[in-house]
């Protein structure tokens, strides 16, 4: 009698383990209060969705690390880019000057806003890690302007449930969910330790999203665009890289 | 009742059902989280200590093999494949499973007294004496006594203690310390890990010890005979009549 009901105790725990994305009414729920990630499903979707929902549960809104002055990196590394675009040339050979940021989707005011425009807004930086899967880091200052402050003059509609935003560079893109999206310390990045931010590191203008991992922090923003679904969006994991095997939520 | 019991002991399993579960559910994780973490460790096989560390600066040490990425510069002229996409999925997947597997047998090794009554070291037995004449023993190779099919002796004691009350959650806790968004609602597992790169080495270095355990573990299974164990640990078995064979 008692192995039968050490069993089912097993059982009953391997379930709720494995079972968040299979189980239907924690589903639904979990989905209800944002809980499970567009890359849900498949072999990894149940680690997955665990991750994301005990992130959300346990963190919350908790602030990444901030660091020293003197803890900043002497020599930070930038992941190799390719060569940039005729295009993209151009622009920096005038000082681009006439980058572009479109915001539209979901939003109440679409607008397309120059880096002058977004040089206006409040001014926040920060000393934070930039942590590559591959499992090197650095420290740097970051200067720009919080995300949120954008998100909001343009005015989130109502259902708005995540922020894609895409690279000059083509098949370059991700998303946030809307409590990252409107994280103190998501910036709109323009400069790096006290300068204009370097080509090589996503200048003129990187998201900076220091709670998650250096690939979600997408290079040379041109477009963001909030949205209700992931579904649209290339093949509906929230971001290409789930296509490769990298989480879509890179908080771990 | 003089035919009752041999047939009684015969039956007594050596392992509670739920021990039996949760170590393989263990063995799974572990297997896979070695693999998938030795396939992300060469995507930049070099550890550095401290908070910081990437190519431009100097590592404490650096792995004698090929990188899976271009970016890292090696002795070597080639790349590894580059498994890092399913190794990151499945690595993080294999820790719930776990931690999972440790919180149930955690409870219950508490609850039902089995750290107490065959882990933690008998009375008589909590002294390096104890501790050196059992390894005196393995040395002349003696069989083991017939107090020990039952229970553990103090050297299994002791490193079964170790690997669950040290090794497992240390690589644990320096696994979260990697976590950009976990340190930064609990900074104190950074700090306590000595910042982030020291906490991938001493990840790094857990998981060996954890291997080295693994090869010890199985080694003595073998030599203690390794079907008879093996039964024990999955169907169950192992008693006292089955072991004079």
């Amino acid at each position: 009698m008692s192995l039968i009901t050490r069993r089912r105790l097993i059982t009953t725990g391997l379930a709720t383990a494995a079972g968040v994305s299979g189980l239907g009414v924690a589903a639904k729920l979990s989905r209800k209060y944002g809980l499970v990630p567009p890359d849900c499903k498949g072999v990894y979707g149940a680690g997955e969705t665990l991750t994301y929902a005990a992130q959300r549960l346990l963190i919350g809104n908790a602030m990444a690390r901030e660091f020293p002055r003197s803890m900043i990196s002497e020599k930070p590394f930038a992941n190799p880019i390719a060569p940039p675009k005729e295009a993209f040339k151009q622009m920096q050979a005038r000082g681009f000057v006439d980058w572009k940021l479109t915001v539209d989707g979901m939003v109440e005011h679409p607008m397309t806003l120059s880096l002058a425009d977004l040089k206006t807004l409040p001014v926040h930086s920060q000393i934070t890690e930039v942590s590559c899967e591959e499992g090197w880091s650095y420290i740097a200052e970051w200067i720009g302007t919080p995300l949120s402050g954008v998100l909001n003059a343009a005015g989130l509609k109502p259902g708005a449930n995540y922020i894609v935003y895409s690279s000059i560079e083509p098949d370059s893109w991700d998303s946030l969910d809307i409590s990252e999206a409107m994280h103190p310390q998501t910036l709109l990045a323009m400069g790096m330790n006290d300068g204009d931010l370097p080509v090589g590191f996503g200048g003129p203008l990187r998201m900076r999203v220091p709670r998650q991992l250096g690939y979600k922090n997408v290079k040379f923003i041109n477009h963001i665009t909030a949205t209700d679904s992931m579904k649209h969006f290339g093949k509906g994991l929230g971001s290409v890289n789930p296509e490769y095997g990298y989480a879509w939520f890179a908080g771990i | 009742m003089p035919t009752l019991s041999p047939v009684r002991e015969k039956t007594a399993a050596r392992h509670a059902v739920i021990v039996r579960v949760t170590h393989w559910l263990t063995v799974v994780a572990f297997v896979a989280l070695v693999v998938t973490g030795l396939c992300i460790v060469i995507s930049h096989p070099r550890f550095y200590w401290g908070e910081t560390g990437n190519v431009n600066m100097k590592p404490a040490f650096t792995l004698p093999i090929p990188a899976s990425r271009g970016s890292v510069p090696t002795a070597y002229k080639f790349e590894m494949p580059d498994e890092n996409g399913w190794s990151r999925y499945l690595h993080f997947e294999a820790a719930w499973l776990l931690v999972l597997t440790a919180i149930v047998y955690g409870a219950w090794g508490l609850v039902s007294g089995h750290f107490r009554r065959n882990i933690y070291p008998a009375r008589g037995e909590r002294s390096w004496g104890a501790i050196w004449a059992r390894m005196n023993k393995y040395l002349r190779r003696e069989a083991p006594g017939k107090e020990e099919e039952k229970s553990y002796n103090v050297l299994q004691r002791v490193a079964y203690l170790a690997v669950i009350f040290v090794l497992f959650p240390a690589i644990i806790l320096t696994g979260l310390a990697m976590s950009p968004s976990f340190v930064g609602a609990f900074p104190v597992i950074a700090l306590v890990a000595g910042g982030k790169q020291t906490a991938r080495t001493l990840h790094f270095f857990l998981t060996w010890a954890l291997v080295i355990f693994l090869v010890v573990h199985v080694v003595m299974i073998a030599i203690s005979g390794f079907w008879r164990r093996m039964r024990a640990m999955t169907i169950g078995g192992g008693s006292a009549a089955e072991e004079d064979r």
